[in-house]
């Protein structure tokens, strides 16, 4: 009996994704299916996409600068770690009681979400370049954006792109309880169960942790392609 | 009306239990109030149950996490050619969401605290996993060949060289864990598990002083256990200075 | 809405404690062990633990709002309180998991309200429903027989659902009653819970029944529901009549009337499955009927009050109630 039950779930789950149900509520109207879900995949890439451009704006240039400089450590490194202590639930809950529902309220805390790990991995990246790289490049008259552009950021790659896949991560895993602050995404399933029922709900983890995978996946790709040959190390 | 004596026998609510009350007074009723102190004094007593609860699924969490990454390290270590499919399986379950993971796993372990504790373990291995095989990767080989000079078996090596010299990267690791799981266990609430989360959803979702008291509350206990971390990596290597994680 | 079989019964209930009063201040001061729990002889109408009732254990659920949780509470104390062994569980989630949950035997009972039972679990049309609380619970009650379960008598007090707005946007657009939304609508956005869209008694009923579109409709948590009108994000909103804010804030906030009834009031009538009330004895029906005597509008408004403004929690106010009127010490 026991073991029949899992299977039931997930067969029954897959069976949402892609044909609708009747709903949970009466009122008649069917819930789920392709199209559905599909909506709410698109939404929750939407939001996260947003969010994530915004983190980049930020961060990008300033911990790539920092790091350049050598200044900011503190700032950096200390952002990073706070970032990681900050609970997403409570972020979502205030911004949507004390700002506002809806995307465009909702979409810059999330950035703000993905700014620690991209601030703090841009500036570790190119503050250990080797100074003696960057001095050679000074010596043979590099403008100082150049050296960033052309030197210490190609060296920096690996560790730049795990930061922005760690934001990219943790923004679409916070997007997933934006329903709570009136954004749709698949987190709706989760969340509006209500509505969805019990095969929505495992469907919507399903979509959601495929969806991470997806997007970390692609992620590693870019930055294999990114990474130049001679930089290409493998294990950790 | 009624009876009169009906009225005074049976549920009928005092002099004075319906109360007047201007809502303008009331810091917690206005929408916009960000923090009420007033409110925060008197009730802080509703956190202590949840703050229980938040360290009954971070603490087993972290213990279990580091015991099964660190075996996977050594295990890895010994055998190179797992490394890779190892941190492959680890990020995998490091990327899935944890809310997802938890509704994933809710139709085989049901609602409450195991469910939230198995899914906070599996969370932590990678970053544990990784920078111990990090730790020891970065003995120089120079000091492994010294002790073997010396006539230390490998066992000794590994245990007595190699791990004391990789305490700080592990403990690096180990801290970036904690202070990821003590945030993450807050959505612990949506599986019925308790934690600090239950005072940041529900009927709290729109309350914000709970949820900043909440919030902080899981941010200083982050720090503590941060902080506790530094201490013993302190103790156990003095020769060191720490490494930024 | 006290009905003549109501004040009947009451009636019964006042001359029975009455008469039970008596009784034991005519036995003396005798052993004290039967009466753990309870209150000190001699208060008419506190519930009296019986002994026996310790070999029962229940579990008292709600749906997961502020009003429900209340009810759960004031219900699982007043059960505790005659001699009962009670856990509760107030976060089941919408009816349709509640019921689930009754069915299969997770809880014990839980209060509905007899408009939404009638509207989503046996299919009714909104007019369809009684407007009467007793002949609305008979009806209900017929249907749960069906499924070997069982409502008890309703509460005093009824809630329903309404459209809401501030009192600007009423004036501007000259909104009394839900009809006078018609040709309005189209500009103007509404706010309710996620389930509203499917629901008769929401979206969809003013959609069908009241033939309205809106510009948008966003689903927000309703904890939300007033903070989306103050904030000037919302047009509409979906209240319920039962709100506080009503009437604490009335200068800020109205409801249209439901001049066309899609939003039938509901008495809250507690569901339990026959089998659990059988082994529970009587004095599982008893104690609940019992309790929820004071339960009428400004009762429950006040109750409301005390846990979505001034942040209580549901048990605390429940303890209140029932100390204060008398039912526990």
């Amino acid at each position: 009996m026991i073991a029949h039950l899992p299977l039931a779930s997930f067969a029954g789950a897959i069976e949402f994704i892609f044909s609708p149900q009747e709903s949970n509520v009466t009122g008649g109207k069917e819930v789920g299916g392709f199209d559905k879900s599909m909506e709410l995949l698109i939404k929750h890439l939407e939001v996260t996409a947003i969010a994530l451009a915004i983190a980049l704006l930020v961060a990008l240039p300033l911990g790539l600068y920092l790091g350049h400089r050598g200044k900011g450590e503190q700032l950096a490194v200390g952002l990073g770690n706070a970032g990681r202590a900050v609970p997403e639930l409570a972020v979502i809950a205030l911004v949507a009681v004390l700002v506002g529902v809806g995307l465009q309220n909702v979409a810059p805390v999330l950035a703000i979400l993905g700014i620690p790990p991209i601030l703090n991995n841009a500036y570790v990246g190119v503050s250990q370049v080797d100074r003696a790289t960057v001095d050679a490049a000074r010596g043979i008259g590099m403008s100082e954006t150049a050296i960033i552009r052309k030197v210490e950021l190609p060296i920096a790659i690996p560790t730049v792109m795990g930061g922005i896949r760690s934001a990219a991560i943790a923004i679409l895993a916070t997007a997933t309880i934006a329903p709570l602050a009136g954004v749709e995404s698949l987190g709706d399933f989760i969340i509006n169960r209500n509505v969805y029922g019990e095969n929505g709900l495992l469907a919507g983890a399903i979509l959601v942790a495929l969806l991470a995978l997806t997007i970390e996946g692609s992620l590693a790709l870019l930055q294999r392609r990114l990474t130049s040959d001679g930089l290409k190390v493998k294990t950790a | 009306m009624g009876n009169p004596l009906v009225i005074a026998a049976v549920g009928e609510v005092g002099e004075g239990f319906i109360k007047e009350r201007d809502v303008g007074d009331l810091c917690q009723a206005q929408a916009q109030h960000v923090f009420c102190l007033d409110w925060a004094r008197e009730n802080l007593d509703r956190f202590e149950t949840p703050t229980v609860q938040h360290l009954q699924i971070v603490i087993p969490a972290l213990v279990i996490g580091f015991v099964v990454a660190f075996a996977l390290a050594l295990l890895a270590h010994r055998i190179r050619w797992l490394q890779p499919p190892l941190l492959a399986a680890t990020g995998i379950l490091y990327t899935i969401p944890s809310i997802a993971f938890f509704f994933l796993l809710l139709p085989l372990t049901g609602l409450g605290r195991d469910t939230a504790i198995i899914v906070l373990s599996a969370y932590t291995l990678q970053i544990i996993y990784r920078n111990t095989i990090l730790g020891l990767n970065n003995v120089p080989a120079a000091v492994k060949d010294a002790a073997r000079g010396m006539g230390l078996t490998n066992r000794q090596i590994l245990w007595k060289v190699e791990l004391p010299l990789a305490i700080p990267e592990i403990i690096a690791g180990l801290r970036v864990a904690v202070v990821s799981t003590i945030a993450i266990a807050t959505l612990a609430v949506l599986i019925s598990a308790g934690g600090l989360g239950t005072q940041m959803y529900g009927s709290n979702l729109t309350f914000p002083t709970s949820i900043i008291i909440a919030a902080a509350i899981v941010m200083l206990m982050a720090l503590a256990f941060d902080a506790l971390l530094l201490l013993v990596q302190r103790l156990t290597t003095p020769w060191r200075r720490a490494v930024p994680a | 809405m006290r009905t003549d079989q109501t004040r009947m019964r009451v009636l019964l209930a006042a001359l029975a404690a009455l008469a039970l009063t008596l009784g034991v201040a005519a036995c003396g001061s005798s052993d004290d062990s039967s009466t753990s729990g309870s209150t000190e002889s001699g208060e008419a109408g506190a519930i009296q633990s019986n002994p026996d009732n310790g070999k029962v254990s229940l579990t008292i659920g709600s749906k997961n709002f502020p009003e429900q949780e209340i009810l759960g509470e004031i219900y699982a104390q007043a059960l505790a309180a005659a001699g009962y062994k009670v856990k509760s569980a107030l976060n089941l989630g919408s009816e349709t998991v509640a019921l689930k949950a009754v069915k299969s035997g997770q809880v014990s009972g839980y209060p509905e309200y007899a408009s939404t039972a009638l509207t989503s679990f046996f299919g009714l049309e909104p007019e369809e429903v009684p407007s009467d609380a007793d002949e609305a619970w008979e009806k209900a009650n017929e249907e749960f027989e069906k499924e070997n379960l069982q409502a008890f008598e309703p509460t005093p007090f009824a809630s329903a659902n309404a459209v809401g707005t501030t009192k600007e946007t009423a004036d501007k657009y000259g909104l009394k009653t839900v009809s006078d939304l018609e040709g309005v609508s189209e500009e103007l956005s509404l706010y309710g819970s996620p389930e509203c869209r499917q629901r008769i008694d929401c979206l969809a009923g003013l959609e069908k029944l009241y033939g309205l579109k809106f510009k948008s409709f966003t689903p927000v948590d309703i904890g939300l529901r007033y903070t989306v009108l103050e904030k000037g994000q919302a047009d509409l909103s979906i209240l319920f009549t039962t709100d506080p804010q009503l009437s604490a804030e009335s200068d800020k906030f109205v409801i249209l009337e439901d001049d066309k009834e899609v939003f039938p009031a509901g008495n809250v009538i507690f569901v339990t499955a026959k089998k659990v009330a059988e082994e529970a004895g009587p004095d599982y029906e008893k104690t609940i009927l019992q309790v929820q005597e004071g339960l009428d509008l400004e009762v429950v408004q006040e109750l409301d009050a005390r846990v979505e403004l001034e942040k209580e929690t549901p048990k605390e106010a429940a303890k209140a109630y029932l100390e204060s009127a008398g039912y526990i010490g």
